[in-house]
Order: C-alpha cells, then structure tokens, then sequence
C-alpha cells in the first residue's frame, strides 16, 4: 500500500497519503522508493517530504515546477514546509 | 458524451436557460439589509442579495456594486427581482432598478424612507415577491442544450488533497464541459501565482495570453503594495495546516481545475463570457466575493472544490462541492456532493471521478438540489477596491 505520492517524476518532494511516523520506509506505489528514503520525522496527512538532498537556495520541485526555495539544506526524510521552503513570489524583501 | 447532451431548464424569453426559479430581493444599502432580509425570509423561492456597501463608496466601487448587482437581477436563474433602497444611499437605485427592467423579467423597486418604514416596506414587498412567485408556478421544464449553460470553477479552504484529486478531476470535468460547448470560467486571480506559464502555454492567441500575464502581473504588484508577504493570505493559515507551504504550491494546484483546454479569453470580474470554453475571470481568492463574480457573469451552477472542508453556497446559483479529503468527507459529509478521496485510496481514476461531477451537474441543472441548497447556504460577498468613507 503507497504512503506517499510522488506528483511529478521531476519532483524532489512527494506528498505523504497517511500520517507518517519517524522511521517510515515511504513506498510510492508498488516499489519502495530507491535508494529507500526513511521518513526522518513525524509528516502528517498530505504534507511533503524530501526524497533527495535539497542544499539551501535550490528550489523545491512538487507538480514539476519549482514551489519556493530551500531555505537551509534539507536531507532525504525530512518534512519540507514553512520552516525550511519559502515562497519566492509571495515574499515582499527575500 | 459529445455536444449533443440535454438537462431540463427554463427557456427565458431572452435566450437564456435557468436552472432554478427564485425572487431576487436586493438591498441597495446596508441600511436596507435587515428590512430585505425580512421579505426573503417570509416568502418561499425569495432568495436574500446580501449587499452590505452602497454608501460611503468609492465611485469605481458603486459602479462595480451597481453593474454587478443588475446582473444578479438579470441572471437567468432570477424570475423577478425586489429593489430594496433606503433612499438616501450613494447608490442609484432607480438606475439599477432601470437596469434589471432592461432584462426580461419583472422588477420592483422599494424605497424604505417613502413607504413608511420597515413593517410596512416588508409588507410591501412581501406581497410583491408573492405575486412574482405566483406567476413563476406556471413556468415549465423543457429539454436545453448543455451549450446553455455556463459554469463557475472555484476552490476553497485547499489543502494537499486538492492538487492531488478535486481539483484535477474538476479538470476532468471541465473539459467534459467545453467539450459540450458549455462555457466554463476558472477564476481567483491571487491563487495562479506561480502557475501562469500553463494557463499562458494554452492561451489561444497572443492576445489572451498577454491579458492574462498582465493581470497576474497586476494582482501580485497590489498583493506586494500593501508591504505584507503573501502568506497568511495566500496560502491561508488553513492551507498551510493541510500541507500546502507557498502560493506557487498552492497555484499549481489549483490550476488543475482548468483541464486541458485552450484559455479562450480574459474577463474582468462579473464580466459574462461570450465564447464558449473556458475563460478566466479575475478575481479575489475570497471565496463569497469570487463566486459573486462568477455568478454575476451568469454561472448557472458553480462547482466547488474544497480540501478543509468549506460549506458556502450562494444566493442563486447551486453549487457543487466536492472534497478529496477523506476526513473531511467523514466529518462534514453533510455539506459535501462528491467525495473525491476516492483517486487517493486508489478506489476509483481521476477521470471517473470527473465523470461522476459531470453527472452530478447534469441532474442539478435539471433540478436536482446541492447540499449547500439544502443547509440554506446563501453567501454572498462583493470585490471592494477602495476605502469606505
């Protein structure tokens, strides 16, 4: 059974289906994701986790397109929201 | 399902086709609110336009107010519509009342101060929008091209699950639509920025694609003007909760909505499409004032995708909602039409689920009631531009 939805095969991020405990194998679809990423925190219903290291101010890729930048460096397993992604359209000084 | 499908409407002796037969009451002024609000509530198929402005406006605000409020009452779901003015307000009410009468269907205008007060203008108007729903009893159902119709897309309270599956079989949908040669509007203009390469890609001309780059342009200027980052506005705290991070995720997202088919033109907000297809509509991201916009374009129906659960209506129009939230199907089923979540358990394909919308507006436009028409949902919101003095 998937617990994450990888939109874009040019996503760094995928979408988490269940609530995820620290530890999770995420698996999209039928395999397991490889190399196997291990959820490194608690990610609720629907929130992102990284699926590849993602160094501070490259953009964070979900739908295929960018969604913002990467405001630290982020590891494979990590949950990726308000903490460490920011908006570059919807910032008035960045 | 190609072009030659039918629901039952009411032919109007303009052309149009309504999906519903209801009394507008319109108050010109806030002042007027309570004493319209009183008509619609005694009179079954009287449906409350809860204007609140009309006074201390901006004049770029009464025209829009005024134009807008004129469509209402020419909107083919509208069989007759009741003017309620004070009698002192800003807004001319004779002009809209002028207006209305330029439509096909009958108009009367009220004026509080010249009635003599409020238990004998509700008087008034009470028998009025009786004598109006008398006569709509004789109107019948008859056999209507889905090309009649004319369909509002919106989204509210988005979370991940919206990107993921309401909204893109809300796509599904929509190209059913204008397959039909329906015409389909995408709207809320601050919520497609960072997603406006795919609307500019499916422009059908330069022109269309240019309009559109402009007022994204504009909205994110004005958004910026005000010295606030977006967030908290764009994305809402409640997106943020449910997932969603940055208003270029959020846009992405919600551009799902609009399917697949060439954006055939760009309309100001409240301006009515003239070509079949699918449009976009500038307006806010809030959700009452956006779909006073769609309706006021002459949406007969406006289907709804919501993540965290959002259980408005409008006045005039049914609208449809779909989730593709489980728990909040679970939790608020009752405000819901179409449970979504189904694409993320995997139990059923984006596009049957935009199959199953498509029916599902199809036996509305024929009469089939919504939830929010059930729970007496009936908001209504208006674009302000200016201060109020």
């Amino acid at each position: 059974m998937p617990n994450v939805l990888r939109i874009s095969a040019r996503d760094n991020v995928v979408v988490a289906l269940v609530d995820l405990s620290p530890g999770t194998s995420l698996e999209l679809g039928e395999c397991v994701l490889e190399p196997c990423v291990t959820s490194r925190e608690a990610i609720p219903f629907g929130h992102k986790v990284a699926i590849a290291r993602i160094a501070k101010g490259q953009p964070v890729t979900k739908y295929g397109a960018p969604i913002g930048v990467a405001v630290e460096d982020i590891a494979p397993g990590e949950h990726v929201h308000v903490h460490n992604l920011r908006s570059v359209r919807g910032v008035v000084k960045p | 399902m190609t072009g030659n499908e039918e629901f039952l409407g009411y032919r109007r002796a303009d052309g149009q086709v309504g999906v519903r037969n209801l009394m507008a009451v319109i108050p010109t002024c806030g002042c007027a609110l309570h004493v319209a609000t009183q008509i619609a509530a005694r009179v079954e198929g009287a449906a409350l336009i809860a204007y609140n402005g009309g006074c201390g406006q901006t004049e770029a605000d009464i025209t829009v107010a005024t134009r807008l409020l004129a469509q209402y009452g020419r909107h083919p779901n509208v069989i007759g519509s009741l003017v309620v003015s004070l009698g002192c307000e800003t807004l001319n009410a004779a002009d809209l009342t002028q207006r209305i009468a330029a439509g096909w269907a009958p108009v009367e205008l009220l004026v509080i101060q010249k009635a003599g007060g409020t238990r004998r203008t509700v008087e008034a108007g009470v028998e009025l929008a009786r004598q109006m729903g008398d006569r709509a009893k004789r109107l019948r159902r008859e056999l209507c091209p889905m090309s009649s119709l004319t369909i509002g897309l919106e989204c509210g309270g988005s979370d991940a699950t919206s990107g993921m599956a309401a909204n893109p079989a809300m796509g599904i949908f929509s190209d059913l639509m204008v397959a039909q040669g329906a015409r389909v509007i995408l709207a809320e203009t601050s919520e497609l920025v960072g997603a406006e390469h795919i609307l500019v890609e499916r422009a059908m001309n330069a022109r269309v694609a240019e309009r559109f780059s402009h007022t994204i342009r504009e909205c994110e200027v004005r958004l910026k003007a005000t010295g606030e980052d977006f967030m908290g506005k764009q994305p809402s705290p409640g997106n943020v909760q449910g997932g969603i991070t940055t208003v270029e995720e959020k846009a992405l997202g919600d551009v799902l909505k609009g399917g697949s088919t060439p954006v055939v033109d760009v309309l100001a907000y409240g301006q009515p499409p003239t070509l079949p297809g699918l449009s976009f509509m500038d307006t806010p991201g809030n959700d009452p004032a956006s779909v006073t916009g769609l309706v006021a374009a002459g949406s007969q129906i406006v289907v709804f995708t919501t993540g965290r659960g959002n259980p408005m209506g409008n006045a005039i129009a049914p609208v449809v909602k779909v989730t593709g939230n489980a728990r909040t199907f679970a939790a608020m089923g009752e405000d819901m039409d179409i449970n979504a979540s189904t694409i993320i358990s995997g139990e059923e394909t984006i596009a049957q689920v935009g199959s199953r919308i498509y029916e599902f507006c199809l036996r509305v436009a024929s009469g089939g009631t919504t939830a929010a028409e059930r729970l007496g949902h009936a908001e209504f919101d208006m674009l302000r531009l200016g201060p109020l003095y």
